[in-house]
């Protein structure tokens, strides 16, 4: 299943679960509330709440439910869905639930005068509502009917009451199939057409639906059923379907099914006509006791070592990242243990340790021990509730489980890349130390906060751009001002032990700071500063280091600079009329949106896919690699099914924004952007930085990219791009996250950002071959593209060739970026979603990469001119390519 | 100006300035050091229990203070100045034995004060129109949070019981002449609930609509209110009510309300507002901040343009506000963010469905 699509568990509900009801009739609302507990444990978004059962008072129990749920934190984190026939209920419900809730549901059952005096009182009390697709007549049935229905309700709520549309959710209604009646073969399919029309035609409103009925005829025989409720969802889901009352995590994965019961489900959902000699019904209900209480798919996979015994299978199912039967070893190393705590301290313990080994000589690789961690925190899941249970029994027992170590983990403010930072939380809570993940764009003051409140041992700070490195010094200025005394460890792709050294470790001297290279260097660093016995060599080595660090930064990369007048006198000069600029087919912005992700997909470059995941090594190479060729295919062949799933699925949606515009370069190495042809008013401007080594040979330039664009009195002209792949991704890796799965949530990410950078490459070539049309007749292969073996150039502010990542802001004003894309800025200019890439377009065939490098004060002076900005604003934008050290 | 030209110019004001608050009203009353005389005036001469520290009587027994007070603000340069009813509903005012008819009244000559005030104010500085906010501030009875430690489910108060009793103040401060109604201090979005349902009631029954400003209080720093939301999530649980502005008060100082402004900042398509106390009270309950510190922090908040209005909350005096116009002074307001229509809901976190 899709999972951008909402389950909603219907435990919570007296019609729907029998052991709830008995539950609330015998008034053990605790008990009742566990029920709660573990639904939103396993992951609802939403939970259902049904007191509609004759031997209730329905009011009371709703409402003594939710008071008591109130209290709840654990469960009154998720929003509450107040289900009832009767509007008394419902009213009660929304008197007792301080969030923003989902009434289910009002109809027009009653005629539209009470429809619309209910649907007021929900807007007054600040909820979202279920609209059942039913009339006066009665319960739409027809796909016609069910659209007539909801349109007509969706306009009296819209146009008349002013209800949000985005808070309407409509049931069109499912009905059972395959019942021996004619008329209901087709309610599936009516269901389908209705939920494609309602999208399409009426905007923001949602679908939900009970799913449960459709299935009805083949009551007793849950295979059978699942099987229908994964065939209906699949073909509802992909019609639109954004919602609905499922147990989610009991369905069959579609692709799973039997092929000979799919197909034979697949006929009597979609009612297609008859293929055998019997209806379609009949020829299901005949297959139906063949598939009764056969448990899925049969494992191919041997399975000779669940003959070991339970150490054995539970150290098996870690190193080899097996969740299958996790739960029944678990449960059955528990019943052998003393206290379920022996069952992590014992074989789990052993299982890991025995991961960290060959993780530690090499032999394993960190996609395979992210999944083997996957396993360990379901397998801690499953003993949680009797630990709990142990504690409460034993409040005095003080024999709690010892983590070795407690450290807090940010990626720090204004910045929101989070792919290295979780692989280290995972590789450290393998290696049994605590991890608090505050997660992205975390505050100092929160840092520090919490860092105080968990009492951690440790704090580790995450960043990938560039104005990162400046938060990491606030923050452990910060550390310093506030007192603090514990380590402080830097990692993340900006980061460098240089800027550690001369920056961040000046700051903060009550404890060390520490560069951390990668994750597999992780653990050594953190076990050495937690060592009493180790930490002061550590310390005194680590110190040592940064001085020396230090000495060699201050005496400098002294090579050789130019002053700013002197780098433009040797500009880099293109002939522009030997080889003129040429016009790009449209001036002003185009929206890609959505763009298509299959084509995405056959762009992704691999390797720096694997680079994330720390195997190094050029695709499709690394596949066949002696060493890490092994973990590389494992991860290859996830990474394939999950983007299978991206695609079909369509976890993620691809927008993207293209635009051109007449521009000239001026003296000072800006870029002037004008309005239209006439080139006489000038709508933005690109600042560009200028090389200031000094270069021997007298045809080697210092370069600026406004050297690649003719002078004014030559047309030319400039493009810039915005495109993101990562609309969903956030909420797709929470999901995997909350899940306990970090490896699918890291595995989500990681090809977001490579779908991201697929659609900049993509669109590259549409610039080239018909956008811009500068290179018609281009024709490389995705080796070729990846080698940049094309004419002009997309580079992105914040990199080499423009390391100021203010750029940034013209840029999306510009392409209307934020409008046309939803994508942001954050206030250190990091892209939301994280997979997002932008950038410049410069045709001319002569452009190429280069890096800026170390600049001088003079041209940090001329450049916060030509910015508008003061000169400490300027060193504080370009900190990291200053040769000098600002006052 | 009739009310809805005031209303205009509010508006517009919003898009021209930051707007000013006032600031606290306690450390103000304290410091005249009335007597219990002075709290119970001739009305309330032989009333039982003890009147002192109802500062919400004196609009009835003191009214020369309270006009005093908004003066001073006015003066200092607040836009807009909050009656003095903060606690002035029947269930607050149980604690002091006040009836309906009080309670009422206390809302009503308290908005009239205010209502003077600013105008009085207005008409000498035309260019500056005043405005008066009807305070509605939270009740010691709470709906989200259960009265006994031993049942959890249990509660002091009904949803109607807080509705009416809010619906009540909202009809005598508007009776009296406020500009926009100020919900404040929230601890539990409940009880919020309750009164913007008031509120919204009202205005199919009767009333005009007045802007709503709502104000939740952080409580520590574990960055959730009382009842336990984050600030995403009670956002998404009032929104509905389209309140002129969304912000937070009380509770904390300026330093540390900051990260929490900034997250309204970002998700709330409207006015963002925030007055904070003059620090954390030392050991002695009192608040040390200085006019010029307050001022410093909230001229950050201006300049990096989280916020659209500014004020005060406990241990601010006129000082406090003047300095924090002052400073913020031209800097242009945030501008309100449009952001993608989406089913947005809340728990005690917010959920978003786009």
């Amino acid at each position: 299943m899709r999972p951008s699509f909402i389950n909603i568990g219907e435990r919570t509900n007296v019609t729907g679960s029998a052991k709830f009801k008995k539950l609330v009739i015998e008034g053990n609302y605790s008990a009742a509330l566990d029920v709660a507990r573990q639904q939103v444990e396993a992951g609802a978004a939403i939970i259902d709440v049904n007191m509609d059962e004759g031997l209730l008072d329905s009011v009371v129990a709703m409402r003594t439910y939710l008071n008591l749920l109130a209290a709840e934190p654990d469960i009154a984190r998720v929003p509450v869905m107040i289900d009832s026939s009767k509007w008394e209920v419902i009213e009660t419900g929304l008197k007792c639930v301080q969030g923003k809730a989902i009434v289910n549901s009002i109809s027009m059952k009653e005629g539209e005068d009470k429809f619309r005096a209910e649907a007021i009182k929900c807007l007054r009390y600040g909820a979202a509502v279920v609209v059942m697709a039913f009339d006066e007549v009665g319960q739409a049935d027809t796909a016609k009917r069910k659209i007539e229905i909801c349109t007509r309700a969706y306009n009296i709520l819209v146009n008349e009451v002013g209800f949000p549309a985005e808070d309407i959710i409509f049931d069109p209604n499912i009905f059972a199939v395959a019942t021996g009646i004619e008329e209901h073969d087709n309610y599936a399919v009516d269901f389908i057409e209705a939920v494609k029309v309602i999208k399409a035609t009426l905007p923001y409103a949602r679908i939900s639906g009970g799913v449960s009925n459709v299935s009805f005829s083949f009551r007793g025989n849950e295979p059978v059923r699942r099987a229908i409720h994964s065939v209906f969802l699949y073909h509802a889901i992909n019609a639109g379907m954004d919602m609905g009352i499922v147990n989610a995590g009991d369905l069959p994965v579609y692709d799973d099914i039997d092929p000979e019961l799919r197909e034979a489900v697949e006929d009597v959902i979609l009612n297609r006509p008859q293929r055998h000699n019997v209806s379609n019904t009949e020829y299901l209900v005949d297959l139906a006791p063949k598939y009764k209480g056969e448990k899925g798919q049969v494992e191919a996979k041997t399975l000779a070592w669940r003959e070991g015994t339970v150490e054995e299978r539970l150290k098996h199912a870690l190193v080899n990242g097996i969740t299958e039967f996790i739960d029944a070893d678990t449960e059955e190393a528990r019943l052998q243990a003393a206290r379920p705590l022996h069952v992590i301290e014992g074989p789990l313990m052993a299982g890991m340790n025995v991961v960290g080994d060959l993780f530690g000589a090499g032999k394993m690789f960190l996609p395979q021990v992210v999944k083997s961690a996957r396993v360990m925190k379901q397998s801690v899941a499953y003993l949680m509730p009797f630990m709990e249970a142990e504690k409460q029994q034993h409040v005095a027992d003080g024999g709690a489980y010892q983590a070795a170590g407690k450290i807090l983990m940010a990626t720090v403010k204004g910045d929101v890349h989070d792919i290295g930072k979780n692989i280290v939380g995972v590789v450290l809570q393998c290696n049994n130390y605590e991890v608090i993940d505050l997660g992205v764009m975390v505050p100092a003051d929160r840092i520090l906060a919490e860092a105080k409140e968990h009492k951690v041992d440790m704090i580790g700070l995450s960043g990938l751009i560039t104005p990162s490195l400046d938060e990491m010094v606030f923050v452990a200025r910060e550390m310093q001002r506030t007192g603090f005394d514990i380590p402080l460890l830097i990692g993340g792709a900006t980061t460098s032990k240089t800027h550690t050294a001369v920056k961040i470790e000046p700051g903060y001297s009550n404890d060390q700071v520490v560069y951390v290279l990668d994750a597999s260097r992780a653990v050594g660093v953190v076990s050495q500063l937690l060592s009493e016995t180790d930490k002061p060599k550590f310390v005194a080595d680590t110190k040592a280091d940064y001085v020396k660090v230090r000495d060699a930064y201050g005496k400098g990369d002294n090579k050789p600079r130019s002053d700013l007048n002197e780098a433009r006198e040797r500009k880099f000069l293109i002939d522009f009329v030997a080889e003129p600029p040429v016009a790009p087919t449209f001036l002003g912005v185009r929206t890609f949106s959505p763009y298509d992700l299959n084509d995405l997909a056959e762009h992704i470059d691999w390797t720096p896919f694997f680079a994330t995941w720390e195997l190094a090594g050029r695709f499709p190479d690394i596949l066949e690699d002696d060493i890490v060729g092994e973990a590389a295919r494992g991860l290859y062949k996830d990474a394939q099914e999950m983007l299978a799933r991206i695609l079909t699925e369509k976890w993620f949606e691809a927008r993207g924004v293209v635009g051109f515009w007449p521009a000239n370069a001026t003296d000072d190495d800006d870029i002037e952007v004008y309005e239209d042809e006439t080139r006489t008013k000038v709508i933005a401007k690109f600042h560009t930085l200028r090389q200031q080594m000094k270069k021997p040979r007298a045809d080697q330039s210092n370069l600026a990219l406004s050297d690649f664009v003719a002078p004014y009195g030559t047309p030319d002209w400039i493009g810039g791009f915005a495109v993101t792949a990562g609309h969903g991704e956030l909420e797709i890796a929470k999901k995997f996250k909350d899940a306990g799965d970090d490896y699918n949530a890291i595995l989500a990410t990681a090809l977001a950002d490579r779908l991201a950078e697929a659609f900049a490459e993509s669109l590259h070539k549409k610039v080239r071959r018909e956008l811009w049309a500068y290179a018609v007749d281009e024709d490389l292969d995705i080796a070729g593209l990846i080698a940049e073996q094309y004419k002009g150039i997309r580079p992105a502010p914040g990199y080499p060739a423009q390391p100021d990542h203010t750029e940034k802001w013209t840029l999306f004003d510009l392409l209307d970026a934020r409008a046309r894309t939803g994508m942001e800025l954050t206030e250190s200019l990091a892209m939301t979603p994280p997979a997002s890439v932008s950038g410049l377009y410069f045709a001319h065939p002569k452009a190429h990469y280069f890096g800026v490098g170390k600049i001088e004060k003079d041209q940090v002076e001329d450049y916060a001119r030509r910015k508008g900005w003061a000169v400490d604003e300027a060193e504080r934008w370009l900190s990291p390519i200053l040769n000098y050290i600002p006052s | 100006m009739t009310r809805s030209e005031r209303i205009e110019a509010l508006y517009a004001a919003s898009k021209e300035r930051i707007l000013i608050l006032d600031g606290s009203w306690g450390v103000m009353i304290q410091r005249r050091d009335l007597s219990e005389e002075d709290f119970r005036g001739e009305r309330f001469a032989d009333h039982v229990g003890q009147m002192k520290g109802n500062n919400d009587i004196l609009c009835l027994t003191r009214p020369d203070i309270i006009t005093d007070l908004h003066n001073a603000y006015f003066e200092a340069g607040a836009d807009i100045s909050e009656t003095n009813t903060f606690s002035a509903t029947t269930i607050a005012q149980d604690d002091y034995h006040l009836d309906a008819q009080a309670c009422w009244d206390i809302n009503y000559e308290g908005a009239k004060l205010a209502r003077a005030a600013a105008d009085a104010w207005t008409a000498k500085e035309p260019h500056k129109p005043r405005f008066a906010a009807g305070s509605i501030g939270p009740l010691n009875k709470m709906l989200s949070m259960s009265s006994d430690v031993n049942d959890p489910g249990a509660r002091l108060v009904t949803f109607d019981q807080v509705y009416e009793a809010y619906k009540q103040q909202v009809r005598a401060l508007y009776q009296g002449g406020v500009d926009l109604y100020l919900i404040e201090t929230i601890t539990d979005t409940l009880n919020c609930k309750a009164a913007l349902k008031a509120i919204l009631d009202l205005e199919d029954e009767e009333q005009e609509k007045l802007p709503i400003w709502i104000s939740g209080t952080i409580t520590d720093r574990s960055g959730r209110t009382l009842s336990g939301q984050t600030a995403e999530a009670f956002w998404n649980s009032v929104k509905h009510a389209k309140p002129f502005a969304i912000g937070f008060n009380c509770a904390l100082g300026a330093d540390l309300m900051r990260p929490h402004i900034a997250e309204l900042s970002r998700v709330a398509d409207t006015l963002v507002a925030a007055y904070p106390n003059a620090g954390l009270p030392n050991a002695m309950g009192q608040y040390d901040e200085q006019p010029h510190e307050t001022a410093h922090e909230l001229h950050e908040w201006a300049k990096d343009g989280i916020v659209n209005i500014l004020g005060g909350c406990c241990g601010t005096t006129p000082d406090h506000i003047r300095h924090v116009a002052d400073e913020v002074r031209g800097i242009t307001p945030r501008p309100v963010p449009d952001r993608p229509k989406a089913m947005r809901l809340a728990g005690l976190e917010p959920f978003e469905l786009i």
